[in-house]
């Protein structure tokens, strides 16, 4: 029996050195998982740590107080995030769901493919940058710091991240349900809109609450958009606040009792985040379980 | 004997969806047109961004020409020279610093995720790796701020003043906000991209490849490294560079935790400045049109590095699904 | 019967009776050789699924043992089985003993790793790696230490062993992938021998190729099983009547769970089939 070069010892010796090597290896991505999601859980108890003790009913409900006098709360910057993702929403929605359908319906054609490099482009575009164009763009013909800047900025924002989630919801679609309403008659594309508007439904309401997640977040852009307001105002066209922008003001205030405050607010949008985002990939995969179902 | 005639439906156009669309416009031209002209719309958003912040750096274009990119110079006080070449080097320093650090970690992370978890360990990591994407920049930049530099930056850039200060790297004084802490954080946040793209590249690949090489009595972690990561690595590549494309344009928690001076020497230790926390720093102080339009033609070169960048990475992920669908190239 | 089936059977006895000569008797079952791989009351669970139950066989060293059966009633199962492929699956379990000359492969605490080398497979499509054709069939014996020239003459005698050297001894360094489909599958083959393994298991090997290739693959296997012992599963009666010494007839039960039906010599088998069923299937009544 020709057993050629390969010596079963030279097999043997090596066996141990590679069964070291793999457990080793393994080992290190595990620890690599364990860092990678170590910061997440700091982060959460740090700031449920700091800022819990800020979250009281008049933390809700009241306005800022200047340094040293207690009580100051972040109403207005609720209001101001709430009235700045709504109106961006109001903006975005309707093009992000239109255009979706757009790009799931016509996938090949020239608009189809400009659209998805479009919304690839903008989903990369650094928030930042959006805040100069919309500065270019609203403030500097309104000649003042705006609410409604701030708004459009975040809408600008939210428009890829409400395409893209719609758009996989439409292509989600089993195959078998859009045929079967295929091969009717008559009514072709009332049933089609029947099969197609629930899925395309879903995909709307998670692309807005990850859409919302994203916007309520953002800072940057609205450092020259919205500007940031210490008293309450909802005008349109004044200056705003807003949740992340309150708590970057505060947090590089030198007063420790903004500081303070900075960490409540940091609380408040990093739960309002993670609950949007959780419940949003929950959506997902509640979705996929039924459909799942329904392919039997 | 069957005599049923069945219905037409053998043959799949090749998107359903346009014959579907087809009828369904049949029904609704008004909603055609404003379907058309959505899309339109977001096509002509993105031409836009380009358009306004090109006219709008004009003055500072027309001022120092392609100097602007080379000089190291930011002087709005005095004589009115700017230059961008300290932010582009501070940016660029930072995000492939956090690249380097980022890089391993995520795709160690996918590598378990994808490779390793049983399937009731998948959901809930892969759940918490998607929330550290989700926080916000700016809670990002208070948790640097206040606990990550106190705790753990700090005692970490002692320690490599003191081993290894004699490399001009990590050269002190020590300073609390500093490059370094703007790298880690930034690895931080990018990390999650680099573990979810991973992840799907690693799906991509057909299952034939692992049996083949467990199959001639490879162990596990041979498979992965030898056969696995080779045959994606375009994939991982393109999840790269665009991790790399969101740390170049993150600006909240880096301008919190790098210390916004301008800082030439080449220590991590020292802070800096990059270019989006410059614009975050001193746009509102902007005094002037030439000071403007410079901050401006900075918001230009980092649309365009982020542009090309995001490109480069579409290119490499779409790579691997054609290698996966049996393309010939190697 | 009808007449077909006699004619038919007239002709595989001359086409037996050529190959075996003196094997084409019944009682000369035993001349077949030693058992390479014992097979004990394998069964195997895809969680509450048994997907094979109660196989039992002993398969000959430096034999072709084919596994025929219509399509579902868990050949490749049993097949992945014997190189523990099926402990990829999650929620698989095997029970029983698969005897390794004499050793246990299902017992706990056994180097996994080593019996895939082993035992080698090779797959219904062929899978080379996206490298060059070099170092597709030099992966094994790399991992295992083996560099250089000595390398180079493994990967050698491997290509040549699988019918392939001539073909592409000047392009070693080009993507194996380039290369048509039955070439690919010998590279594959090419690939298992290399880290020499004593026994090389076959899911179907040809049945993706043409007539012509699917002919030369079978041509290979006849000249390695006088190096390997062979197992190979195919949904291809006459290829399994064309290439092997022994037949094991695989049937699914009413609960879905594969069981084998008949084993015995493969002349014996097509010709004078115990089993009603295994009758059935050959003469193509069904499946």
């Amino acid at each position: 029996m020709n057993r050629g070069t390969l010596s079963e010892e030279l097999g043997r010796a090596r066996a141990g050195q590679r069964k070291t090597v793999n457990a080793l290896m393994l080992g290190l991505c595990v620890v690599m998982t364990l860092l990678a999601v170590a910061p997440l859980l700091w982060i959460l108890i740090y700031v449920i740590h700091k800022g819990g003790s800020e979250i009281t009913w008049t933390f809700f409900t009241n306005l800022p107080t200047p340094v040293g006098i207690p009580g100051g709360g972040i109403v207005n910057a609720l209001v101001g995030s709430a009235e700045t993702v709504g109106l961006g929403l109001v903006v975005s929605a309707p093009v992000a769901v239109l255009a979706a359908f757009y790009a799931a319906s016509h996938p090949d054609s020239g608009l189809g493919l400009a659209l998805r490099f479009a919304t690839d482009v903008l989903s990369g575009v650094p928030s930042i940058v959006m805040g100069i164009f919309a500065y270019t763009l609203i403030v500097l013909p309104m000649r003042r710091f705006s609410a409604f800047s701030g708004g459009i900025v975040l809408g600008f924002i939210m428009l890829p991240t409400i395409i893209r989630t719609t758009e996989e919801m439409l292509r989600l679609v089993p195959n078998s349900l859009r045929e079967g309403s295929l091969a009717l008659g008559a009514a072709e594309w009332r049933t089609s809109l029947s099969v197609l508007l629930p899925a395309a439904a879903n995909g709307v309401l998670t692309g807005v609450m990850l859409a919302i997640a994203r916007g309520a977040g953002e800072a940057a852009p609205m450092l020259f958009t919205a500007f940031g307001n210490p008293f309450f105002s909802t005008a349109l066209n004044q200056p705003i606040a807003t949740l992340p922008l309150t708590i970057y003001s505060y947090a590089i205030s030198p007063y420790s009792d903004w500081k303070a405050k900075a960490w409540g607010a940091a609380l408040v949008l990093i739960m309002l985040v993670l609950v949007l985002n959780a419940a949003a990939r929950g959506l997902v995969w509640w979705r996929a379980r039924r459909l799942g179902g329904q392919l039997r | 004997m069957n005599r049923e005639s069945a219905p037409e439906t053998a043959h799949r156009p090749p998107s359903e969806g346009k014959t579907l669309f087809r009828a369904w416009r049949h029904g609704d031209l008004v909603s055609d047109i404003l379907v058309r002209l959505s899309s339109i719309g977001v096509v002509v958003l993105v031409g836009s961004i380009g358009y306004e912040l090109w006219t709008h750096s004009a003055e500072s274009r027309l001022a120092f020409g392609l100097r602007f990119l080379v000089t190291a110079q930011w002087d709005p006080a005095l004589k009115q020279v700017f230059g961008a070449l300290p932010f582009i080097q501070g940016t660029l320093v930072t995000s492939l610093v956090a690249l380097v650090i980022a890089l391993p970690m995520g795709l160690g992370t996918a590598i378990f995720l994808a490779e390793m978890a049983p399937a009731w360990l998948r959901q809930p990591v892969g759940f918490l790796v998607e929330m550290l994407a989700a926080v916000p920049s700016v809670v990002y930049g208070v948790w640097g701020l206040f606990a990550f530099i106190p705790s753990f930056v700090f005692p970490l850039a002692l320690g490599l003043r003191d081993s290894l200060g004699f490399l001009p790297v990590f050269a002190g004084p020590v300073f609390g906000p500093s490059r370094l802490a703007a790298s880690l954080v930034l690895a931080i946040m990018i990390l999650p991209t680099i573990a979810a793209v991973s992840r799907d590249v690693f799906s991509a690949i057909p299952q034939a490849q692992r049996e083949a090489a467990l199959a001639l009595g490879a162990t596990h972690w041979e498979m992965i490294s030898q056969v696995l990561v080779p045959y994606g690595l375009s994939g991982f590549l393109g999840a790269a560079v665009l991790a790399l494309g969101r740390a170049l344009g993150e600006t909240m928690a880096v301008t919190m935790v790098i210390g916004n001076t301008l800082d030439l020497s080449p220590s991590l230790l020292h802070p800096g400045y990059t270019m989006a926390s410059l614009i975050a720093n001193e746009f509102t102080e902007a005094t002037g049109n030439l000071y403007l339009s410079a901050l401006i033609e900075i918001g230009l070169v980092l649309f365009f590095i982020t542009l090309i960048l995001n490109f480069l990475a579409r290119l490499l992920v779409w790579r691997v699904s054609r290698r996966a669908a049996g393309e010939v190239r190697v | 019967m009808n007449d077909g089936a006699v004619a038919r059977r007239t002709n595989e006895e001359a086409l037996t009776e050529a190959r075996y000569g003196a094997l084409f008797t019944e009682g000369n079952a035993l001349t077949m050789g030693d058992t390479k791989i014992a097979v004990q009351g394998l069964n195997v669970f895809y969680g509450k699924f048994r997907a094979v139950g109660d196989i039992a066989i002993n398969i000959p060293d430096h034999r072709i043992t084919a596994i025929i059966g219509p399509s579902g009633c868990g050949k490749s199962t049993l097949l992945r089985a014997l190189n523990r492929m099926t402990d990829l699956v999650p929620g698989a379990r095997t029970e029983g003993r698969v005897l390794l000359d004499g050793k246990d492969i299902l017992a706990p605490g056994v180097d996994v790793v080593e019996i895939r080398r082993r035992i080698g497979m090779v797959f219904q499509r062929a899978n080379p790696f996206p490298k060059s054709i070099f170092d597709n069939v030099a992966y094994g014996p790399r991992l295992y230490g083996t560099r250089g020239s000595q390398l180079e003459e493994v990967v050698e005698r491997s290509l040549r062993s699988a019918a392939l050297w001539e073909e592409v001894k000047d392009k070693l360094r080009h993507s194996a992938l380039a290369l048509s489909g039955g070439q690919q599958q010998r590279v594959c083959i090419a690939r298992a021998i290399a880290v020499e393994p004593q026994v090389i298991l076959m899911d179907e090997p040809a049945s993706a190729l043409d007539p012509i290739a699917t002919l030369r693959i079978e041509e290979l296997m006849r000249q390695l099983v006088s190096q390997y012992t062979i197992v190979v599963v195919t949904h291809n009666m006459q290829q399994a009547a064309r290439v092997s010494d022994l037949t094991g007839m695989m049937m699914m039960r009413p609960d879905r769970t594969g069981e084998l039906i008949e084993f015995g010599v493969t002349a014996q088998m097509f010709t004078r089939p115990k089993d009603k069923r295994t009758e059935d299937y050959i003469t193509g009544r069904f499946g």
